[in-house]
């Protein structure tokens, strides 16, 4: 048997944008391939909807998975890939992807390729494409061993068009006797904003912004009315203009948004490292020699304070 | 109480990566080799959990090359000593073959706790330390922003995503990733400095630790080397603030089709 297999993750029974990226891509490989499209399901969602998509079976693990759990996300990802027969594994580059996903690699003794930004068939093989060394250079990724594995970047490709039809619902039972470790307490944030590495809206400020309030006052409100998660550089970070989870580049989040807006952020390698794969760059910054210039798709050169009122302004009534 | 830090010597992260011709693989020539700045944070973990509990911190590190100088420096922020797995079978290895040298040798200096960067910035791979985990039959928590010990107990604060922040308790033995945020990294004081320079440092083959090249024989190769697509030249948009902030959202609309 073989087969693609794609990690449909769902928040409470709905399925998230990056589940049905990845099917759209998984149907892609599995049609050149010449093999069936599969899809692995958690707990409770309407798995028979993803036929819609192409998956011809769903592995639907019984449980609660409501409380994310590593070892038990890992044990029931190893029944869904053995049940399945599967011989490619697709995860999304999110929590799980990175936390579990390695865990289940190491239990199959095999390999995985992680954040790929591209996947294609060469010689038989699924192939990742990735940034590596913070984004300085890109690589091909190959997995010579079955189950081969591979977490792909939220947006790297588009959303499919959803067809018709049912998948057939396998059930894969799951003796998982608990990991020893106790979600004891979920804290959530004020904020309702997706997060950075699965935002299709970004904004981010450096440095230049020269205050945390100014930084609320100016950074903020431009991500809120462009419905946009709120990013920041390094420096900004270390003035406590942002929060450590807002940070954006090599020591902090690597992005991949459709529209990602820096404002007086110079664009260091490191930085960069961390946005360059954005579909469309927006620079604004008062220094016209700033290297954020040379990886933007559009720049103003001009005072971000003056500037960003103006941009917010427009982009609520453009948006209203 | 045995502490372990697996930390890595990467290059640091203001050099330049080069390609070297063909593609095949990048070149060394010229870069700074320096422990990946996430290890920072777990080695400052280690210390300071070390200090509050007592034990000692053992740092581990593999490569085909050696790093005992990038070693010697983690010393003198606080470690008592450290292994460094040195081998040719490694000068290829990928995730799983540098997880399979560091459990052996964390399992034969009897660790009970292990702390980690949570990715290595070269490869960016974050797979090893949740593969440390699963090859030592240990359980892991990732992307860690606050840990305290109490005995075998732990209590530890992980980042998921969007702000989310979870509390997670449990026992020993464990492995911990270090996010930014889990603390502030000392800096090394002359005094550390000297005094490291006399902490034991092992330089390890894999065959000491009862491994072969077969067992760490790389199942994930990279190739095809290239820097990062270049963009069209960008479109400066030229007038005063009221002008440009038009125009920039007429272009995402109907240019880039982004709004």
């Amino acid at each position: 048997m073989s087969g693609i297999l794609v990690l449909a993750a769902h928040t409470g029974g709905t399925f998230k944008r990056t589940a049905t990226e990845l099917l759209g891509k998984g149907k892609e490989l599995a049609d050149t391939l010449g093999v069936p499209l599969f899809a692995a399901v958690l707990g409770d969602a309407p798995a028979a909807d993803l036929g819609q998509f192409g998956a011809s079976k769903v592995f639907q693990v019984a449980g609660d998975f409501s409380a994310y759990d590593t070892l038990h996300v890992t044990a029931a990802l190893k029944a869904a890939v053995d049940t399945s027969g599967a011989t490619v594994l697709l995860s999304s580059s999110d929590f799980t992807g990175a936390d579990a996903m390695p865990r289940l690699t190491a239990r199959f003794r095999t390999g995985q390729a992680t954040e790929c930004t591209d996947l294609r068939v060469e010689a038989g093989r699924v192939v990742g494409r990735r940034p590596t060394n913070g984004g300085k250079v890109s690589a091909d990724v190959h997995v010579s061993k079955d189950p081969a594995i591979f977490t792909v970047r939220p947006s790297s490709f588009g959303q499919p068009v959803a067809g018709s039809g049912a998948a057939e619902v396998v059930a894969v039972a799951l003796d998982f006797a608990g990991s020893g470790l106790t979600l004891v307490e979920s804290r959530k944030p004020e904020t309702t904003a997706v997060d950075l590495t699965e935002a299709e809206r970004i904004v981010s400020g450096g440095r230049s912004l020269k205050s945390k309030e100014s930084f609320d006052d100016v950074i903020r409100p431009l991500s809120a009315a462009l419905n946009a998660t709120t990013g920041a550089s390094r420096a900004a970070v270390d003035a406590h203009f942002a929060g450590h989870d807002e940070q954006v580049g090599e020591t902090g989040k690597t992005v991949n948004p459709v529209l990602y807006i820096a404002c007086g952020i110079s664009g260091q390698v490191q930085h960069l490292g961390g946005m360059r794969t954005s579909k469309v760059i927006v620079a604004i910054n008062k220094d016209p020699e700033a290297p954020i210039f040379k990886h933007a798709t559009y720049g103003i050169v001009d005072d971000l304070f003056d500037v960003i009122p103006a941009l917010t302004a427009e982009v609520k009534a453009a948006l209203s | 109480m045995k502490i372990g830090v697996c930390i890595k010597s990467t290059p640091d992260t203001s050099s330049r990566i080069q390609i070297n011709p063909g593609g095949e693989d990048l070149s060394d020539s010229g870069v700074k080799w320096a422990t990946s700045p996430y290890d920072m944070f777990a080695i400052e973990e280690a210390v300071q959990t070390k200090e509050a509990t007592g034990g000692e911190v053992i740092l581990f590190s593999a490569s085909h090359q050696d790093t005992s100088k990038e070693v010697r420096k983690a010393l003198a922020l606080g470690p008592d000593s450290a292994v460094c797995i040195k081998d040719d079978a490694l000068a290829k290895a990928d995730s799983l073959s540098f997880a399979t040298s560091l459990a052996k040798a964390i399992e034969a200096e009897g660790c009970t706790l292990v702390f980690t960067g949570k990715r290595a910035s070269d490869g960016n791979n974050i797979q090893v330390p949740a593969m440390v985990a699963e090859l030592l039959g240990w359980p892991h928590v990732s992307f860690v922003t606050d840990f305290e010990l109490d005995g075998e107990s732990f209590k530890a604060v992980r980042a998921v995503g969007g702000g989310v922040e979870e509390v997670i308790t449990g026992n020993l033995p464990v492995v911990i990733t270090a996010e930014r945020g889990l603390n502030s990294p000392r800096y090394a004081k002359l005094p550390m400095i000297v005094k490291a320079k006399k902490k034991p440092l092992a330089i390890k083959s894999l065959e000491d630790l009862g491994l072969t090249a077969d067992d760490v024989a790389p199942i994930v190769t990279l190739n095809n080397y290239e820097p990062p697509a270049e963009r069209g030249d960008c479109i400066i948009l030229e007038g005063d603030a009221a002008t440009t902030a038009k125009e920039l959202v007429r272009r995402l609309r109907e240019e880039a089709k982004v709004l």
